[in-house]
Protein backbone atom coordinates (compact mmCIF):
# COMPACT_ATOMS: atom_id res chain seq x y z
CA UNK A 1 0.00 0.00 0.00
CA UNK A 2 1.80 3.52 -1.34
CA UNK A 3 0.42 6.33 0.88
CA UNK A 4 -1.04 9.07 -1.72
CA UNK A 5 1.13 11.69 -3.36
CA UNK A 6 0.61 15.13 -1.59
CA UNK A 7 -3.00 16.96 -3.77
CA UNK A 8 -2.05 19.55 -6.63
CA UNK A 9 -3.13 22.55 -6.63
CA UNK A 10 -6.67 23.15 -8.52
CA UNK A 11 -6.26 26.91 -9.73
CA UNK A 12 -9.82 28.40 -12.16
CA UNK A 13 -8.40 28.95 -15.99
CA UNK A 14 -11.65 31.07 -16.43
CA UNK A 15 -15.24 28.64 -16.46
CA UNK A 16 -13.48 25.92 -19.12
CA UNK A 17 -9.92 25.19 -17.86
CA UNK A 18 -8.32 24.25 -14.85
CA UNK A 19 -4.44 24.31 -14.02
CA UNK A 20 -3.44 21.41 -12.47
CA UNK A 21 -0.34 22.93 -10.41
CA UNK A 22 2.03 20.54 -8.68
CA UNK A 23 5.25 23.01 -8.44
CA UNK A 24 5.55 26.56 -8.75
CA UNK A 25 8.79 25.89 -9.82
CA UNK A 26 10.81 23.80 -12.49
CA UNK A 27 11.00 20.47 -11.22
CA UNK A 28 11.31 17.28 -12.46
CA UNK A 29 9.41 15.12 -9.92
CA UNK A 30 6.54 17.80 -10.49
CA UNK A 31 6.79 17.14 -14.23
CA UNK A 32 6.90 13.55 -13.66
CA UNK A 33 3.63 13.71 -12.58
CA UNK A 34 2.23 16.31 -14.59
CA UNK A 35 2.96 13.60 -17.49
CA UNK A 36 1.63 10.71 -15.24
CA UNK A 37 -1.74 12.51 -15.09
CA UNK A 38 -1.60 13.63 -18.49
CA UNK A 39 -1.53 9.69 -19.41
CA UNK A 40 -4.16 8.73 -17.05
CA UNK A 41 -6.49 11.21 -18.61
CA UNK A 42 -5.93 10.10 -21.65
CA UNK A 43 -6.44 6.43 -20.83
CA UNK A 44 -9.37 6.72 -18.66
CA UNK A 45 -10.78 9.92 -20.23
CA UNK A 46 -13.16 11.97 -18.48
CA UNK A 47 -16.29 12.88 -19.75
CA UNK A 48 -16.32 16.91 -20.50
CA UNK A 49 -12.58 17.17 -21.00
CA UNK A 50 -12.13 18.53 -24.42
CA UNK A 51 -7.52 18.49 -24.12
CA UNK A 52 -4.82 18.75 -22.31
CA UNK A 53 -1.54 20.86 -22.10
CA UNK A 54 1.31 19.66 -20.15
CA UNK A 55 3.84 22.13 -18.87
CA UNK A 56 7.04 22.00 -16.46
CA UNK A 57 5.12 22.43 -13.08
CA UNK A 58 1.04 21.83 -14.69
CA UNK A 59 -1.24 20.42 -16.39
CA UNK A 60 -3.82 22.30 -17.83
CA UNK A 61 -7.15 20.71 -18.77
CA UNK A 62 -9.87 22.54 -21.02
CA UNK A 63 -13.04 20.89 -20.33
CA UNK A 64 -16.62 21.64 -21.45
CA UNK A 65 -18.85 23.35 -18.62
CA UNK A 66 -22.04 22.63 -20.09
CA UNK A 67 -20.99 18.58 -19.57
CA UNK A 68 -19.05 19.40 -16.18
CA UNK A 69 -18.68 21.73 -13.77
CA UNK A 70 -15.21 22.80 -11.73
CA UNK A 71 -16.26 20.79 -8.50
CA UNK A 72 -17.07 17.66 -10.04
CA UNK A 73 -14.09 17.57 -11.89
CA UNK A 74 -12.18 18.96 -9.35
CA UNK A 75 -13.40 15.78 -7.23
CA UNK A 76 -12.38 13.54 -10.06
CA UNK A 77 -8.78 15.21 -10.83
CA UNK A 78 -7.79 14.54 -7.23
CA UNK A 79 -7.20 10.98 -7.00
CA UNK A 80 -5.85 10.38 -10.54
CA UNK A 81 -3.32 13.40 -9.72
CA UNK A 82 -2.12 11.33 -6.07
CA UNK A 83 -1.49 8.33 -7.54
CA UNK A 84 2.07 7.34 -7.69
CA UNK A 85 4.19 8.06 -10.98
CA UNK A 86 4.77 4.98 -13.10
CA UNK A 87 8.02 4.52 -14.19
CA UNK A 88 8.04 5.52 -17.58
CA UNK A 89 8.64 1.98 -18.56
CA UNK A 90 7.83 3.48 -22.75
CA UNK A 91 9.88 6.28 -23.11
CA UNK A 92 10.96 6.99 -26.28
CA UNK A 93 14.60 7.94 -27.61
CA UNK A 94 15.21 10.10 -30.24
CA UNK A 95 18.90 11.57 -31.41
CA UNK A 96 18.92 14.72 -32.75
CA UNK A 97 21.51 16.26 -34.78
CA UNK A 98 22.61 19.71 -34.38
CA UNK A 99 25.07 21.71 -36.81
CA UNK A 100 26.82 23.51 -33.74
CA UNK A 101 28.61 27.39 -33.60
CA UNK A 102 28.90 29.92 -37.17
CA UNK A 103 25.90 30.83 -38.73
CA UNK A 104 23.81 28.26 -37.23
CA UNK A 105 24.82 29.33 -33.63
CA UNK A 106 25.66 32.92 -33.47
CA UNK A 107 25.85 32.93 -29.51
CA UNK A 108 28.31 29.88 -29.21
CA UNK A 109 31.21 31.94 -29.02
CA UNK A 110 29.95 34.77 -26.34
CA UNK A 111 28.48 31.61 -24.14
CA UNK A 112 31.91 30.24 -24.03
CA UNK A 113 33.27 33.39 -23.43
CA UNK A 114 31.06 33.94 -20.83
CA UNK A 115 31.39 30.58 -18.52
CA UNK A 116 35.36 31.39 -19.41
CA UNK A 117 35.37 28.07 -21.67
CA UNK A 118 36.19 26.96 -25.67
CA UNK A 119 33.07 26.49 -28.02
CA UNK A 120 34.28 22.93 -28.42
CA UNK A 121 33.84 22.37 -24.40
CA UNK A 122 30.18 24.26 -24.52
CA UNK A 123 29.35 21.23 -27.36
CA UNK A 124 30.96 18.33 -25.34
CA UNK A 125 28.69 19.30 -22.52
CA UNK A 126 25.70 20.19 -24.32
CA UNK A 127 25.94 16.73 -26.54
CA UNK A 128 26.60 15.03 -23.18
CA UNK A 129 23.14 15.48 -22.10
CA UNK A 130 20.58 13.09 -21.17
CA UNK A 131 17.18 15.20 -22.17
CA UNK A 132 13.56 14.68 -21.61
CA UNK A 133 10.50 16.77 -23.22
CA UNK A 134 9.25 18.85 -20.19
CA UNK A 135 6.49 20.60 -22.68
CA UNK A 136 5.95 21.98 -25.62
CA UNK A 137 4.59 25.31 -26.24
CA UNK A 138 4.19 29.07 -27.16
CA UNK A 139 4.42 28.29 -31.02
CA UNK A 140 4.13 24.82 -33.07
CA UNK A 141 6.61 22.29 -32.00
CA UNK A 142 8.47 24.76 -29.63
CA UNK A 143 10.25 21.80 -27.36
CA UNK A 144 11.57 22.89 -23.71
CA UNK A 145 14.19 19.76 -22.74
CA UNK A 146 14.71 19.30 -18.98
CA UNK A 147 18.31 18.30 -18.14
CA UNK A 148 20.72 20.83 -18.75
CA UNK A 149 23.64 20.44 -17.63
CA UNK A 150 24.37 22.90 -14.02
CA UNK A 151 26.97 24.43 -15.59
CA UNK A 152 25.90 26.03 -18.86
CA UNK A 153 22.89 27.69 -16.91
CA UNK A 154 23.05 31.48 -17.79
CA UNK A 155 19.97 33.80 -17.46
CA UNK A 156 18.63 34.77 -21.06
CA UNK A 157 19.64 37.43 -23.17
CA UNK A 158 18.98 41.58 -22.09
CA UNK A 159 17.18 42.14 -25.39
CA UNK A 160 15.28 39.04 -26.86
CA UNK A 161 15.69 38.56 -30.36
CA UNK A 162 12.65 39.53 -32.65
CA UNK A 163 13.59 36.94 -35.01
CA UNK A 164 15.92 33.64 -34.71
CA UNK A 165 16.10 30.72 -37.44
CA UNK A 166 14.08 27.54 -37.75
CA UNK A 167 15.34 24.47 -36.47
CA UNK A 168 17.11 26.55 -33.76
CA UNK A 169 18.68 24.77 -30.91
CA UNK A 170 19.32 27.42 -27.93
CA UNK A 171 19.76 27.53 -23.92
CA UNK A 172 18.24 30.12 -21.32
CA UNK A 173 18.02 29.41 -17.57
CA UNK A 174 17.92 26.04 -16.68
CA UNK A 175 16.73 25.09 -20.01
CA UNK A 176 17.44 24.27 -23.53
CA UNK A 177 15.36 23.07 -26.17
CA UNK A 178 14.63 23.28 -29.83
CA UNK A 179 12.33 25.54 -32.15
CA UNK A 180 10.80 24.74 -34.82
CA UNK A 181 9.15 27.74 -36.62
CA UNK A 182 12.04 31.44 -37.30
CA UNK A 183 10.18 33.45 -34.38
CA UNK A 184 11.43 35.77 -31.09
CA UNK A 185 13.69 34.18 -28.61
CA UNK A 186 15.68 35.58 -25.31
CA UNK A 187 17.50 32.45 -25.10
CA UNK A 188 21.49 31.63 -26.02
CA UNK A 189 21.90 30.20 -29.71
CA UNK A 190 23.72 27.50 -29.47
CA UNK A 191 23.16 25.69 -33.12
CA UNK A 192 20.62 24.57 -35.62
CA UNK A 193 19.06 20.76 -36.17
CA UNK A 194 17.70 19.88 -39.33
CA UNK A 195 14.82 17.85 -36.97
CA UNK A 196 11.50 19.59 -37.85
CA UNK A 197 9.54 19.16 -34.87
CA UNK A 198 6.41 20.49 -36.85
CA UNK A 199 5.99 19.59 -40.29
CA UNK A 200 2.77 19.82 -42.36
CA UNK A 201 1.82 16.64 -44.63
CA UNK A 202 4.16 14.44 -42.67
CA UNK A 203 3.01 11.68 -40.96
CA UNK A 204 3.04 12.88 -37.94
CA UNK A 205 2.91 16.50 -38.40
CA UNK A 206 4.06 16.82 -34.72
CA UNK A 207 7.53 14.65 -34.05
CA UNK A 208 8.09 14.58 -30.76
CA UNK A 209 5.41 14.19 -27.70
CA UNK A 210 6.30 15.43 -23.93
CA UNK A 211 7.95 13.23 -22.07
CA UNK A 212 10.01 11.74 -24.76
CA UNK A 213 13.89 11.02 -24.28
CA UNK A 214 16.38 13.57 -26.65
CA UNK A 215 20.34 12.95 -27.04
CA UNK A 216 21.96 15.36 -29.62
CA UNK A 217 24.77 15.02 -31.22
CA UNK A 218 27.27 17.19 -33.44
CA UNK A 219 27.11 17.41 -37.26
CA UNK A 220 28.66 19.72 -39.89
CA UNK A 221 27.54 22.21 -41.94
CA UNK A 222 27.38 20.01 -44.90
CA UNK A 223 26.11 17.19 -43.55
CA UNK A 224 23.20 19.58 -41.93
CA UNK A 225 22.51 20.64 -45.31
CA UNK A 226 21.81 17.52 -46.55
CA UNK A 227 19.81 16.46 -43.73
CA UNK A 228 17.79 19.66 -44.25
CA UNK A 229 17.04 18.24 -47.73
CA UNK A 230 15.62 15.25 -46.50
CA UNK A 231 13.84 16.64 -44.00
CA UNK A 232 12.33 19.01 -46.77
CA UNK A 233 11.24 15.82 -48.09
CA UNK A 234 9.59 14.46 -44.94
CA UNK A 235 12.02 12.30 -43.42
CA UNK A 236 12.49 12.36 -39.52
CA UNK A 237 15.79 12.60 -39.81
CA UNK A 238 15.67 12.19 -35.72
CA UNK A 239 16.77 8.83 -35.21
CA UNK A 240 14.32 6.74 -32.78
CA UNK A 241 16.76 4.39 -30.68
CA UNK A 242 15.29 1.33 -28.43
CA UNK A 243 14.47 2.68 -24.90
CA UNK B 1 -19.95 27.29 -58.83
CA UNK B 2 -19.42 30.74 -58.13
CA UNK B 3 -16.66 33.07 -56.72
CA UNK B 4 -16.27 35.68 -54.58
CA UNK B 5 -12.99 38.13 -55.61
CA UNK B 6 -11.61 40.01 -52.77
CA UNK B 7 -11.92 43.17 -54.10
CA UNK B 8 -10.40 45.37 -51.42
CA UNK B 9 -9.10 44.56 -48.13
CA UNK B 10 -7.31 45.99 -45.25
CA UNK B 11 -5.24 44.25 -42.66
CA UNK B 12 -7.00 41.62 -40.22
CA UNK B 13 -9.24 40.38 -42.60
CA UNK B 14 -9.02 36.77 -42.70
CA UNK B 15 -11.08 33.25 -42.90
CA UNK B 16 -12.09 31.93 -39.17
CA UNK B 17 -14.45 29.18 -37.96
CA UNK B 18 -14.91 27.90 -34.69
CA UNK B 19 -11.09 27.08 -34.32
CA UNK B 20 -8.88 24.40 -34.06
CA UNK B 21 -8.47 22.36 -30.79
CA UNK B 22 -6.52 19.38 -29.95
CA UNK B 23 -3.21 20.14 -30.73
CA UNK B 24 -2.33 22.91 -28.19
CA UNK B 25 -0.28 20.31 -26.05
CA UNK B 26 2.10 20.66 -29.33
CA UNK B 27 2.17 24.42 -29.54
CA UNK B 28 -0.37 25.15 -31.81
CA UNK B 29 -3.09 27.52 -31.21
CA UNK B 30 -6.71 27.20 -31.41
CA UNK B 31 -7.05 30.47 -33.47
CA UNK B 32 -10.98 30.74 -34.85
CA UNK B 33 -13.60 33.43 -34.67
CA UNK B 34 -13.17 36.57 -32.01
CA UNK B 35 -16.86 36.87 -31.82
CA UNK B 36 -18.82 33.27 -32.25
CA UNK B 37 -21.87 34.30 -31.44
CA UNK B 38 -21.63 36.89 -34.65
CA UNK B 39 -20.30 34.14 -36.36
CA UNK B 40 -22.86 31.56 -35.52
CA UNK B 41 -25.65 34.52 -36.33
CA UNK B 42 -23.88 35.30 -39.88
CA UNK B 43 -23.56 31.27 -40.29
CA UNK B 44 -27.45 30.62 -39.33
CA UNK B 45 -29.09 33.15 -41.94
CA UNK B 46 -27.34 31.51 -44.86
CA UNK B 47 -27.93 27.84 -43.32
CA UNK B 48 -24.99 26.83 -42.98
CA UNK B 49 -23.26 24.89 -39.52
CA UNK B 50 -23.17 27.22 -36.42
CA UNK B 51 -19.16 27.34 -36.67
CA UNK B 52 -18.64 26.90 -40.67
CA UNK B 53 -15.51 29.02 -41.77
CA UNK B 54 -16.81 32.94 -42.91
CA UNK B 55 -15.13 36.10 -43.71
CA UNK B 56 -14.08 38.11 -40.10
CA UNK B 57 -13.79 41.50 -41.32
CA UNK B 58 -11.31 43.94 -39.37
CA UNK B 59 -11.74 47.08 -38.45
CA UNK B 60 -11.19 48.75 -42.27
CA UNK B 61 -12.98 48.76 -45.24
CA UNK B 62 -13.55 45.71 -47.99
CA UNK B 63 -15.25 45.10 -50.73
CA UNK B 64 -16.30 41.50 -52.58
CA UNK B 65 -17.13 41.53 -55.72
CA UNK B 66 -19.64 37.96 -57.03
CA UNK B 67 -18.42 36.40 -60.21
CA UNK B 68 -19.89 33.67 -62.39
CA UNK B 69 -23.37 33.35 -60.18
CA UNK B 70 -25.06 34.49 -57.85
CA UNK B 71 -23.91 34.40 -54.11
CA UNK B 72 -25.89 34.75 -51.02
CA UNK B 73 -24.27 36.39 -47.98
CA UNK B 74 -25.18 37.23 -44.72
CA UNK B 75 -23.62 39.95 -42.48
CA UNK B 76 -23.04 40.07 -38.63
CA UNK B 77 -21.04 41.50 -35.41
CA UNK B 78 -19.66 45.07 -35.69
CA UNK B 79 -21.79 47.29 -37.49
CA UNK B 80 -20.63 49.84 -40.35
CA UNK B 81 -21.58 50.54 -43.14
CA UNK B 82 -22.67 48.28 -46.16
CA UNK B 83 -23.95 48.54 -49.28
CA UNK B 84 -24.72 46.00 -52.72
CA UNK B 85 -24.38 47.76 -56.03
CA UNK B 86 -25.33 51.26 -54.10
CA UNK B 87 -28.38 49.54 -51.93
CA UNK B 88 -28.05 49.44 -48.04
CA UNK B 89 -27.50 46.19 -46.80
CA UNK B 90 -28.32 45.56 -43.75
CA UNK B 91 -26.72 43.72 -40.69
CA UNK B 92 -28.19 40.31 -39.30
CA UNK B 93 -29.84 39.83 -42.29
CA UNK B 94 -29.28 37.76 -45.47
CA UNK B 95 -28.86 39.37 -48.68
CA UNK B 96 -27.52 38.58 -52.57
CA UNK B 97 -25.23 39.18 -55.10
CA UNK B 98 -26.33 39.20 -58.44
CA UNK B 99 -23.27 38.11 -61.15
CA UNK B 100 -21.09 41.54 -61.14
CA UNK B 101 -22.56 43.03 -58.27
CA UNK B 102 -20.11 44.45 -55.13
CA UNK B 103 -20.90 44.20 -51.52
CA UNK B 104 -18.93 47.40 -49.91
CA UNK B 105 -18.23 47.27 -46.15
CA UNK B 106 -16.91 50.70 -44.89
CA UNK B 107 -14.88 51.52 -41.58
CA UNK B 108 -15.94 49.46 -38.72
CA UNK B 109 -17.86 51.74 -36.31
CA UNK B 110 -18.58 51.07 -32.84
CA UNK B 111 -16.96 47.30 -33.07
CA UNK B 112 -13.87 45.49 -34.27
CA UNK B 113 -14.84 42.55 -36.60
CA UNK B 114 -18.07 42.09 -38.55
CA UNK B 115 -18.52 38.65 -39.86
CA UNK B 116 -19.48 37.83 -43.69
CA UNK B 117 -21.07 34.10 -43.97
CA UNK B 118 -21.27 32.96 -47.57
CA UNK B 119 -24.06 30.23 -48.49
CA UNK B 120 -22.51 26.64 -48.00
CA UNK B 121 -19.60 27.72 -46.35
CA UNK B 122 -16.23 29.08 -47.46
CA UNK B 123 -14.53 26.24 -49.65
CA UNK B 124 -11.00 24.80 -48.50
CA UNK B 125 -8.34 21.81 -46.80
CA UNK B 126 -9.34 21.87 -43.17
CA UNK B 127 -5.98 20.95 -41.48
CA UNK B 128 -7.21 19.60 -37.85
CA UNK B 129 -10.58 19.77 -38.41
CA UNK B 130 -10.11 23.54 -39.21
CA UNK B 131 -10.33 26.58 -42.22
CA UNK B 132 -8.97 29.15 -40.01
CA UNK B 133 -6.14 31.36 -40.81
CA UNK B 134 -3.03 31.01 -38.29
CA UNK B 135 -0.27 32.67 -40.74
CA UNK B 136 2.28 31.96 -37.80
CA UNK B 137 2.08 28.19 -38.59
CA UNK B 138 0.97 28.52 -41.99
CA UNK B 139 -2.57 27.14 -41.33
CA UNK B 140 -5.40 27.97 -43.10
CA UNK B 141 -7.46 27.53 -46.28
CA UNK B 142 -8.11 28.69 -49.16
CA UNK B 143 -4.59 31.38 -47.95
CA UNK B 144 -3.07 30.49 -45.16
CA UNK B 145 -2.63 34.01 -44.43
CA UNK B 146 -5.19 37.06 -44.08
CA UNK B 147 -6.78 37.71 -47.29
CA UNK B 148 -5.36 40.28 -50.11
CA UNK B 149 -7.16 41.86 -52.96
CA UNK B 150 -7.47 39.59 -55.88
CA UNK B 151 -8.27 36.80 -53.62
CA UNK B 152 -10.72 34.33 -55.36
CA UNK B 153 -13.21 32.12 -53.08
CA UNK B 154 -14.99 29.10 -54.81
CA UNK B 155 -18.49 28.98 -53.28
CA UNK B 156 -21.79 27.65 -54.06
CA UNK B 157 -24.56 29.63 -56.56
CA UNK B 158 -27.32 31.58 -54.44
CA UNK B 159 -29.93 29.13 -54.02
CA UNK B 160 -33.36 30.41 -54.76
CA UNK B 161 -34.70 31.40 -51.18
CA UNK B 162 -36.32 33.92 -49.52
CA UNK B 163 -33.84 36.07 -47.49
CA UNK B 164 -34.07 35.51 -43.89
CA UNK B 165 -32.90 38.20 -40.72
CA UNK B 166 -32.59 37.10 -37.27
CA UNK B 167 -33.05 38.86 -33.58
CA UNK B 168 -30.75 38.85 -31.77
CA UNK B 169 -30.79 39.37 -28.05
CA UNK B 170 -29.66 43.33 -27.17
CA UNK B 171 -26.18 44.03 -26.68
CA UNK B 172 -25.56 44.99 -22.76
CA UNK B 173 -22.75 47.69 -21.63
CA UNK B 174 -22.26 45.58 -18.36
CA UNK B 175 -18.18 45.42 -17.19
CA UNK B 176 -16.67 42.18 -19.19
CA UNK B 177 -16.95 39.82 -16.27
CA UNK B 178 -13.75 37.70 -15.06
CA UNK B 179 -12.92 34.77 -12.85
CA UNK B 180 -10.09 35.83 -10.57
CA UNK B 181 -7.06 33.48 -11.10
CA UNK B 182 -4.87 31.42 -11.50
CA UNK B 183 -2.60 33.10 -10.38
CA UNK B 184 -4.35 36.12 -8.77
CA UNK B 185 -2.24 35.30 -5.73
CA UNK B 186 1.00 36.77 -7.32
CA UNK B 187 -1.00 40.20 -6.86
CA UNK B 188 -1.86 42.08 -3.25
CA UNK B 189 -3.74 45.62 -3.73
CA UNK B 190 -3.49 45.33 -7.09
CA UNK B 191 -6.21 43.11 -7.83
CA UNK B 192 -8.11 45.67 -6.38
CA UNK B 193 -7.13 48.31 -8.52
CA UNK B 194 -7.23 46.02 -11.51
CA UNK B 195 -10.79 45.69 -10.69
CA UNK B 196 -11.68 49.03 -9.37
CA UNK B 197 -10.16 50.67 -12.59
CA UNK B 198 -11.42 51.69 -15.90
CA UNK B 199 -9.82 50.47 -18.88
CA UNK B 200 -8.63 50.89 -22.82
CA UNK B 201 -7.58 48.71 -25.26
CA UNK B 202 -4.06 49.48 -26.92
CA UNK B 203 -4.46 50.17 -30.46
CA UNK B 204 -1.18 47.77 -30.94
CA UNK B 205 -3.69 45.14 -30.18
CA UNK B 206 -4.22 42.64 -32.75
CA UNK B 207 -5.80 38.76 -32.88
CA UNK B 208 -2.63 37.23 -30.35
CA UNK B 209 -3.66 39.53 -27.98
CA UNK B 210 -5.30 42.70 -26.68
CA UNK B 211 -3.24 45.11 -24.96
CA UNK B 212 -4.70 47.31 -21.79
CA UNK B 213 -4.25 50.57 -20.98
CA UNK B 214 -4.34 52.07 -17.70
CA UNK B 215 -3.22 52.10 -14.19
CA UNK B 216 0.29 49.76 -13.36
CA UNK B 217 -0.50 46.44 -11.78
CA UNK B 218 2.43 45.63 -9.61
CA UNK B 219 3.69 41.97 -8.86
CA UNK B 220 4.16 41.12 -5.10
CA UNK B 221 7.01 38.60 -6.10
CA UNK B 222 7.90 39.88 -9.76
CA UNK B 223 6.72 39.19 -13.18
CA UNK B 224 8.43 36.23 -13.89
CA UNK B 225 6.34 32.86 -13.18
CA UNK B 226 7.12 29.11 -15.00
CA UNK B 227 5.41 29.04 -18.37
CA UNK B 228 1.97 27.54 -17.91
CA UNK B 229 -0.52 27.17 -20.18
CA UNK B 230 -2.87 29.81 -21.79
CA UNK B 231 -6.58 30.05 -22.60
CA UNK B 232 -8.70 32.74 -24.83
CA UNK B 233 -8.80 35.11 -22.70
CA UNK B 234 -6.12 35.06 -20.52
CA UNK B 235 -5.50 38.05 -18.77
CA UNK B 236 -1.68 38.03 -17.81
CA UNK B 237 0.31 40.96 -16.01
CA UNK B 238 3.93 41.65 -18.08
CA UNK B 239 6.99 43.32 -15.91
CA UNK B 240 5.46 47.07 -17.33
CA UNK B 241 2.05 46.30 -15.49
CA UNK B 242 0.17 46.83 -18.26
CA UNK B 243 -2.29 43.92 -19.00
CA UNK B 244 -3.08 41.65 -22.00
CA UNK B 245 -5.70 39.47 -22.50
CA UNK B 246 -4.96 37.10 -24.81
CA UNK B 247 -6.81 36.17 -27.89
CA UNK B 248 -7.45 33.08 -30.09
CA UNK B 249 -3.90 33.20 -32.33
CA UNK B 250 -2.11 33.25 -28.59
CA UNK B 251 0.94 31.85 -27.69
CA UNK B 252 -0.34 28.28 -25.83
CA UNK B 253 1.93 28.97 -22.66
CA UNK B 254 2.85 31.72 -21.06
CA UNK B 255 5.22 33.31 -18.62
CA UNK B 256 3.93 36.07 -16.95
CA UNK B 257 1.37 35.95 -13.91
CA UNK B 258 -2.06 36.03 -14.87
CA UNK B 259 -4.37 37.83 -12.40
CA UNK B 260 -7.89 36.78 -14.25
CA UNK B 261 -9.34 35.13 -16.89
CA UNK B 262 -12.28 36.90 -18.49
CA UNK B 263 -15.49 34.26 -18.55
CA UNK B 264 -16.36 32.34 -21.98
CA UNK B 265 -19.52 34.13 -22.48
CA UNK B 266 -18.35 37.38 -22.33
CA UNK B 267 -15.04 36.84 -24.75
CA UNK B 268 -16.83 38.16 -28.26
CA UNK B 269 -18.26 41.31 -26.10
CA UNK B 270 -14.91 41.71 -25.07
CA UNK B 271 -13.50 41.25 -29.00
CA UNK B 272 -15.47 43.68 -29.90
CA UNK B 273 -14.88 46.56 -27.34
CA UNK B 274 -12.76 49.30 -29.68
CA UNK B 275 -9.65 50.60 -28.91
CA UNK B 276 -9.69 53.73 -26.89
CA UNK B 277 -12.95 52.83 -25.60
CA UNK B 278 -12.94 53.00 -21.96
CA UNK B 279 -14.62 49.87 -19.96
CA UNK B 280 -14.60 47.89 -16.70
CA UNK B 281 -13.58 44.25 -15.40
CA UNK B 282 -15.98 42.61 -12.71
CA UNK B 283 -15.28 39.49 -10.91
CA UNK B 284 -17.97 36.61 -10.70
CA UNK B 285 -17.98 33.80 -8.98
CA UNK B 286 -17.06 30.36 -10.61
CA UNK B 287 -20.98 29.57 -10.31
CA UNK B 288 -21.79 32.55 -12.18
CA UNK B 289 -19.19 31.95 -14.75
CA UNK B 290 -20.40 28.39 -15.83
CA UNK B 291 -24.02 29.55 -15.48
CA UNK B 292 -23.70 31.98 -18.15
CA UNK B 293 -21.21 29.52 -20.18
CA UNK B 294 -24.72 27.51 -20.20
CA UNK B 295 -26.89 29.82 -20.76
CA UNK B 296 -24.56 30.92 -23.86
CA UNK B 297 -24.66 27.35 -25.52
CA UNK B 298 -28.30 27.65 -25.03
CA UNK B 299 -28.08 30.48 -27.55
CA UNK B 300 -25.61 28.93 -29.96
CA UNK B 301 -28.11 25.58 -30.38
CA UNK B 302 -31.29 27.44 -30.73
CA UNK B 303 -30.14 30.85 -32.71
CA UNK B 304 -31.85 28.94 -35.76
CA UNK B 305 -34.89 29.30 -33.53
CA UNK B 306 -34.55 33.36 -34.55
CA UNK B 307 -34.03 33.22 -37.98
CA UNK B 308 -37.47 34.27 -39.84
CA UNK B 309 -38.32 35.64 -43.17
CA UNK B 310 -37.31 39.16 -44.25
CA UNK B 311 -40.27 41.24 -45.38
CA UNK B 312 -39.32 43.87 -47.85
CA UNK B 313 -41.16 46.55 -45.92
CA UNK B 314 -38.25 45.58 -42.84
CA UNK B 315 -36.17 48.60 -44.43
CA UNK B 316 -38.76 51.12 -44.49
CA UNK B 317 -39.94 50.47 -40.95
CA UNK B 318 -36.58 50.45 -39.38
CA UNK B 319 -35.63 53.99 -41.24
CA UNK B 320 -39.30 55.11 -40.19
CA UNK B 321 -38.39 53.67 -35.96
CA UNK B 322 -35.06 55.43 -36.51
CA UNK B 323 -36.33 58.67 -37.83
CA UNK B 324 -39.15 58.40 -35.16
CA UNK B 325 -36.44 58.11 -32.59
CA UNK B 326 -35.21 61.72 -33.44
CA UNK B 327 -32.04 60.48 -35.01
CA UNK B 328 -30.29 61.59 -38.32
CA UNK B 329 -30.70 58.95 -40.50
CA UNK B 330 -29.26 58.71 -43.91
CA UNK B 331 -30.91 56.43 -46.31
CA UNK B 332 -27.86 55.10 -47.59
CA UNK B 333 -26.10 54.93 -43.96
CA UNK B 334 -27.30 51.34 -43.12
CA UNK B 335 -24.88 51.80 -39.98
CA UNK B 336 -26.70 53.81 -37.98
CA UNK B 337 -29.83 51.92 -37.37
CA UNK B 338 -28.49 48.04 -37.30
CA UNK B 339 -29.35 46.41 -34.25
CA UNK B 340 -25.88 45.30 -33.24
CA UNK B 341 -24.58 48.22 -32.72
CA UNK B 342 -22.09 47.74 -30.00
CA UNK B 343 -22.96 50.05 -26.92
CA UNK B 344 -19.31 51.45 -25.84
CA UNK B 345 -19.31 50.33 -22.18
Amino acid sequence: MTTPLPPPRLLPSGDAAITVEFSRSIDEQANRRVLALDRALAETPIDGVTETVPTYRSLLVHYDPVQIGFDALGEQLLPLAQLPVPLAANTRRWRVPVAYGGEHGIDLEDVAKTLNTTPDDIVARHVAGDYRVAMIGFTPGWSYLSGLDSSLQMPRRQNPRLLTPSGTVSIGGVQTGIQCLAGPSGWHLLGQTAVRTYQLHRDPIFLLEPGDAITFYAVDSKLFTEQDRAAERGEFVAELVAS
Amino acid sequence: MSKLIVTVVGPATSVQDGGRYGAQRYGLTPSGAADRLALAAANCLVGNAPFAAAIEVGPLGATFTAREGKVRVALAGAARNAEVAGRPAAFNESCTLNDGESLTLGFVRGGTFSYLAIEGGVKGEPMFGSLSVNARAGLGSPYPRPLQAGDVLDVDDAKAAIERKIDLPAMTDRPIRVVMGPQDDEFGDAKNLFLGSEWKISATSDRMGYRLEGPVIKHLHGHNIVSDGTVNGSIQVPGNGQPIVLMPDRGTSGGYPKIATVISADLGRFAQIPAGVGFRFEAVSMAQAQSEARAMAELLGTLSHRVHEARNSDLNEALQSANLAGSAVNAFDSGTWQIWSLPQP
